[in-house]
């Protein structure tokens, strides 16, 4: 095959004195099929989320047909090509019940939390979070967040009401982040545990010590913010452990180059924006790819979108507001414009990760990912008619292909249906309305 | 040996960049000395700032977290203004008006946790850089390549005293030094050992949390107050926007603190050490919320002139000008929305249509050039509007909000904009397209707590340039603020600077900014008390900020814990209802 053989390679390790073997993600360590591990341990499946804001067209966006075989009207029409890939489910509704409405608010916590937000604050940690306690927390990262936005403030990822996961906005320190000095390549030649990194941990391990006289001077309400500290410093020492120890080979693992100071611009024009998901996207594939996270998270942009199309007077969101519908067309044709845009993102998107190979398919097929927006009709603020697209067959669970019409079903259960699908063991996700114990079947294998 | 490399060092070009470093704290230092010897201070002797104690139920203690800035500050006092790094911590939650509030609830994710660890490793590194560290280091190790605990114990005990929020114990120290030096020993490399336990030193929760701790009051039986450490943050993250310097927390640790005489003292020297000017601008920055500068961006083919540098120098340019009015003029607070004078840099000669050179210089706009006051800043102007057109709402909004502590209500949802805002071509300028939301009474009761004196910022397009026309319709600049009707905006500018709410907003951000938290509703007759000091003051800065620092609430806390003020219940003259009843 590719001159590996298990025996071969584990037998190196040893001679070598690695501290640590574990079970390597290389084809030849697979089964026939290429599904699962040699000793029947599936390949793990991958969590993403991907955010667009300002909803869609309904005449544009939603497909005439349901089931298999449907067309991809023209504001979707970027999808087509990953037909087989994808799934398309339309007429979601978030409930708000006694609750204001937040334009732009609202829509993206109801969908992320299952509940509405209290006052501008979330309720509770979102979901993606919930799924990387529960698969991601042996990785480098437990989860990674990054927009196309160049700002960080726009991230849709909570710990809890105060404690949002900060986005990577510039590709060059994500980079850094991902692939600089302190990655551990999984497929490197030799391995030697780094005596700087030893002494990193040692160092960092006693200065945790001081949370215990910190802790004396807190009071209960503040608790909670100490140990999420005392996590993360855990989570720092984890670091430095994986450093220390030999990685697994991963055959789909080819860290890129680092992108160039002159790719990077900031700026809301929308070439600029596509050009950050790119460069974003190609790097978390990759974060993926190498195993060094299970759960991602990007956004095309904010909810609220700045995006710009360069000559046109208004930027997407005021967009929505202000522009007429076109009569002939149905709907508003610059906001579909915007749209389209953030739907060549999410085709770029997806296909980043069917161009991975892993075992007999590509990574892709050991993922699962949900793309959701704010509204339906943004226009007018709309929680009904809200479109969700999945992509990717989450290791086998997941059929693809297909167009649901969800029947003003609560959007929830996309979000139940995920982490369902992902093992977390949970009887109910969301608040009053929009609670459910529903999975969508339609969807699932 | 090492000794007589000690004795041969020339000390005092050597030492040089240290001197520079710890200037701004020896000065401090020199004042507390001086003050303490009775020298009497120039300014501010002759006047007593005692707010009275049933104004004093003290305020809630907090668990903050060091703002990016307060912790770069803090780094470079200590190890110098080179230190450098661009990395930036998650961002914060404004809440009642307030960005320094967010600090007492933000929580700490992994990736945040990661950031503090990549500056410190940034910072760590740049320390024991072989050009900084004959400067930086008060000892030279006995090898370079092994451990010398002596000499790291030196360095690590000067470290932690300064930027510790409260001391640790001895062993503990030892217990670091130690592990310098294991460090050492391993990597064979005296400083690459320092610099490992430096940079967890760097990303400890002692160095970037700060755990507020009441005790006991003695002078007030039944009262709690902040602990000496606490009160010296307090004091040092408010007034220098940094962590306390080791004159501070030894003064604290004495107990000076407590005692109206010594804090009086402090407070002074405090309030003239060259630091004031920096934690003025963090207040500003703050209040104005000049952080969204960064990600301001317009759209290049509407505004080609509106490069990246721009938004920068606009932010520069209003804190530039907020503090010579405040600090250097020693000027009437409310003069910040009238005056002309303002400082010039070339990115921002362009815009204003003003001949610069190079470098920030101060300039003065002539009568007929409408830019008297901060609201006339391309800062305010370009902040409050959209990418690619000027907002009246926006700046009226921002007004009312920001610098006059009302607050607007958010538009309804589920309203059809479009059919409203259809942009009827007839309609060539802002007031005649608001004009359209008036007739419609849903939006007319928010539009004209905004439009009024938002109109009248209308000779200002997106980016801040003056127009006198829009869409070749000439613009009409008149417009009235809570009664008062003014022609243009140089009325605007008057009609704030005379707004009773103008002084009280400033005292209610600056307390809320010094105590990091969202006022209760307990703190209104401090606020009252405050306010009447400021207006007694002619509303001058400087005493109002010894005013707050000198007030029993401010280092008080409260036993209760007082639920704090729903932002929408806070200070508003324009209640909701009053709005909601005007359908």
């Amino acid at each position: 095959m590719n001159g590996f053989s298990r025996r071969r390679v584990l037998r190196g390790m040893l001679d070598g004195g690695a501290i640590t073997v574990g079970l390597p993600l290389l084809n030849s360590f697979l089964n026939g099929n290429g599904t699962a591990f040699a000793n029947g341990a599936p390949l793990p499946v991958r969590f993403g989320l991907w955010s667009w804001g300002l909803g869609m067209s309904r005449s544009a966006f939603v497909p005439k047909k349901t089931g298999k075989d449907f067309e991809f009207p023209e504001e979707i029409e970027s999808l087509a090509p990953l037909r087989d890939h994808i799934n398309v489910l339309t007429n979601f509704t978030a409930f708000r019940d006694s609750e204001p409405l937040k334009g732009h608010i609202t829509g993206w916590i109801i969908s992320r939390t299952g509940a509405p937000p209290n006052g501008n604050n979330l309720t509770g940690e979102t979901y993606d979070i919930t799924i990387a306690n529960q698969i991601s927390r042996t990785r480098r990262f437990k989860t990674l967040t990054a927009n196309a936005a160049a700002s960080a403030r726009v991230s849709f990822s909570y710990e809890d009401a105060n404690t949002p996961n900060p986005a990577e906005y510039s590709p060059l320190q994500f980079y850094a982040r991902l692939f600089g000095p302190e990655f551990n390549d999984p497929n490197a030649q030799d391995f030697k545990p780094s005596p700087r990194a030893m002494s990193r941990k040692s160092a960092l391990s006693a200065v945790m010590e001081e949370m215990e006289w910190i802790n004396k001077r807190v009071g209960a309400e503040d608790r909670a913010r100490l140990d999420q500290y005392f996590t993360g410093l855990r989570h720092l020492e984890k670091q430095f452990d994986q450093q220390l120890t030999k990685p697994e080979p991963i055959a789909a693992c080819h860290p890129p180059v680092s992108p160039k100071d002159s790719e990077m611009k900031l700026g809301n024009e929308s070439p600029l924006v596509a050009q950050r998901n790119k460069m974003m996207t190609d790097l978390l594939a990759m974060a993926v790819a190498c195993d060094q996270t299970r759960v991602i998270n990007m956004a095309y942009a904010d909810m609220l979108s700045n995006t710009i199309k360069p000559g046109y007077e208004k930027p997407h969101h005021t967009t929505t507001h202000e522009e007429p519908i076109d009569e002939k067309l149905g709907y508003q044709p610059n906001c579909s414009w915007f749209t389209r845009r953030c739907m060549e993102g999410f085709a770029y998107f997806v296909q980043a990760f069917a161009n991975i190979k892993e075992g007999d398919g590509t990574l892709l097929d050991n993922m699962l990912i949900v793309a959701d927006t704010d509204h339906g009709d943004a226009r007018i603020h709309s929680l009904e008619d809200m479109p969700v697209l999945t992509a990717g067959r989450a290791g086998g669970k997941f059929k693809t292909g297909l167009h649901v019409d969800m029947k003003a079903a609560p959007l929830s259960r996309i979000a139940y249906t995920a982490l369902r699908t992902m093992g977390v063991d949970v009887q109910k996700f969301g608040e009053k309305s929009n609670q459910t114990s529903d999975v969508i079947s339609e969807i699932l294998v | 040996m090492r000794l007589f490399r000690k004795l041969l060092r020339p000390r005092s070009t050597k030492r040089k960049h240290t001197l520079f470093t710890f200037s701004a704290t020896l000065l401090a230092a020199t004042m507390l000395a001086g003050a303490a010897s009775g020298i009497p201070n120039l300014s501010f002797a002759a006047e007593t700032h005692s707010v009275s104690a049933d104004a004093s139920i003290g305020m809630p203690k907090h668990l903050r977290l060091l703002t990016t800035q307060q912790y770069i500050n803090t780094i470079q006092y200590f190890f110098g203004p080179d230190i450098k790094t661009d990395v930036k911590f998650a961002p914060l939650t404004r809440t009642d008006g307030v960005l320094m509030a967010g600090t007492s609830v933000a929580g700490v994710s992994d990736a945040q946790i990661e950031t503090y660890q990549k500056v410190a490793n940034i910072v760590s590194n740049q320390v024991v850089d072989p050009r900084r560290r004959d400067t930086l280091f008060p000892c030279k190790p006995a090898s370079e390549t092994a451990a010398d605990n002596e000499c790291a114990g030196k360095f690590l005990n000067r470290v932690i005293d300064y930027l510790y929020f409260v001391p640790p114990p001895k062993e503990h120290v030892e217990k670091l030094v130690a592990e310098a030096g294991a460090a050492a020993n391993r990597l064979h490399d005296f400083y690459a050992g320092v610099q490992v336990i430096l940079e967890s030193v760097l990303l400890s929760p002692s160095v970037l949390l700060v755990a507020e701790k009441e005790e006991p009051d003695p002078k007030r039986p039944g009262h709690m107050r902040l602990d000496a450490y606490s009160q010296a943050s307090r004091l040092s993250l408010f007034l220098w926007n940094a962590a306390p310097d080791p004159m501070l927390r030894a003064a604290a640790i004495r107990g000076d603190l407590f005692s109206e005489k010594s804090r009086t003292r402090i407070v002074d020297a405090m309030l003239k050490s060259p630091r004031l000017e920096i934690g003025v601008r963090a207040f500003f920055d703050d209040m104005f919320g000049l952080e969204e500068m960064e990600a301001l961006s317009k759209d290049a083919t509407i505004y080609p002139f509106f490069l990246g540098g721009v938004a920068a120098d606009a932010r520069e340019q209003t804190l530039r000008t907020v503090v010579d009015q405040l600090l250097t003029k020693n000027k009437d607070y409310r003069d910040v929305y009238t005056s002309r004078e303002t400082f010039i840099s070339p990115a921002l000669g362009v815009l204003y249509g003003v001949q610069t050179a190079p470098g920030w210089l101060p300039y003065e706009f002539p009568h007929d050039a409408h830019r008297a006051g901060i609201l006339t800043q391309v800062s305010f102007l370009a902040l409050n509007s959209h990418a690619t057109r000027s907002s009246a709402t926006l700046r009226g909004k921002a007004l009312r909000e920001l610098i006059l502590c009302q607050k607007v209500p958010p538009p309804p949802a589920n309203v059809d904009f479009s059919a409203i805002e259809n942009p009827d071509p007839k309609l060539k300028t802002a007031r005649q397209r608001l004009d359209v939301h008036r007739q419609n009474p849903v939006c007319a009761g928010c539009h004209k707590i905004t439009d009024p004196m938002g109109l009248a910022l209308e000779n200002f397009d997106g980016a801040g340039r003056y127009r006198l026309v829009e869409k070749g319709a000439t613009i009409d600049p008149s417009g009235s603020l809570d009664g008062k009707i003014f022609t243009d905006v140089d009325g605007l500018g008057q009609a704030v600077h005379d707004s009773p709410a103008l002084p009280t907003c400033l005292v209610r951000r600056a307390f809320s900014y010094a105590t990091a938290g969202v006022l209760p509703v307990s703190s209104e007759p401090v606020l009252a008390q405050l306010n009447k000091k400021f207006a007694a003051d002619s509303y001058r800065l400087r005493p109002l900020l010894k005013a707050i620092t000198l007030s029993d609430a401010f280092s008080a806390v409260s036993e209760t814990g007082p639920k704090p003020v729903s932002p929408e219940k806070a200070a508003s003259i324009l209640t909701p209802n009053k709005v909601a009843s005007n359908p």
